[in-house]
């Protein structure tokens, strides 16, 4: 249960979606990760570490170098993983409907 | 508040269903879907290639503020008949995602409303939930938009510490 609340608290924080958004196609290292805000480095790391303990983030060893990815698995167990989805078409579904309806009008 | 669009996504399924009704009389809204102009409005992409015809293609390539490609995603056109259905492909390239195929079926529910249903079919269970568990990663031309803006946001509040 303490967990399941972690991870809502995790993804709550607008840095920890964006980090999430960004690993979201690619694996990064950390360093990598840390350009993409103005933020300062050692606050990065602690957002990472936040969103590996409860195991959003994996760590993946390649060399000498730690990349991050996320957890697909994970995601899953978030109860409304789905809802950015529906939003991401009702989003473009109301852009259209809105197109259409001027598209109408001037005709 | 009711919610427009609608998602059916069985557990253990490769596929899954959206579906939205539109105040928009059908041949409006498969219009929509058609002229490269307007699908470029509405999805937010760069529409570089749209043939609307059996045996057709397309290719929408998305690119961030500084005109740097953000992705490319293409298909081919199975099935088109206009007002009814179109079948088709989609891959975003250079991605580890794989070819998905897409079912559109247009209906008219009166003169004025029509109903729009997106039977999706992913190459496996895990490639689809990855997908609706990361909607950035398969409408990353929408989410980079939001990735901005979060972003941007991140960058006003540089001084917060991570809790």
């Amino acid at each position: 249960m303490n967990l399941r609340r972690d991870v809502f608290q995790a993804i709550a924080d607008p840095t920890r979606r964006a980090i999430l958004l960004l690993v979201a196609t690619q694996a990064m290292t950390a360093g990598a990760i840390a350009t993409n805000f103005n933020t300062a480095r050692p606050t990065v790391s602690k957002h990472l570490q936040i969103l590996t303990e409860c195991e959003l983030l994996e760590q993946k060893q390649n060399g000498r170098e730690m990349y991050y990815q996320t957890n697909a698995q994970k995601m899953k167990e978030i109860a409304d993983f789905i809802e950015p989805f529906r939003k991401m078409w009702d989003d473009r579904f109301d852009k259209l409907e809105d197109i259409m309806k001027n598209y109408k009008s001037t005709k | 508040m009711e919610q427009k669009t609608k998602i059916d996504a069985e557990k253990g399924k490769q596929e899954i269903t959206i579906t939205r009704e539109f105040e928009l009389p059908v041949d409006l809204l498969f219009k929509a879907y058609v002229e490269p102009e307007i699908v470029a409005q509405w999805m937010g992409t760069k529409v570089l290639r749209l043939e609307s015809k059996k045996y057709g293609s397309y290719t929408f390539e998305t690119s961030d503020p500084k005109g740097n490609v953000v992705f490319v995603a293409s298909g081919v056109i199975h099935d088109f008949v206009p007002g009814v259905k179109i079948t088709r492909t989609f891959e975003m390239e250079n991605t580890p995602f794989a070819a998905q195929l897409e079912f559109l079926t247009f209906e008219k529910l009166s003169e004025d409303s029509s109903r729009l249903t997106m039977h999706v079919i992913y190459k496996s269970v895990a490639l689809r939930d990855q997908i609706l568990a990361l909607p950035f990663a398969y409408g990353i031309n929408m989410a980079h938009n939001r990735l901005q803006d979060i972003l941007g946001n991140t960058k006003i509040s540089n001084h917060d510490k991570a809790d």
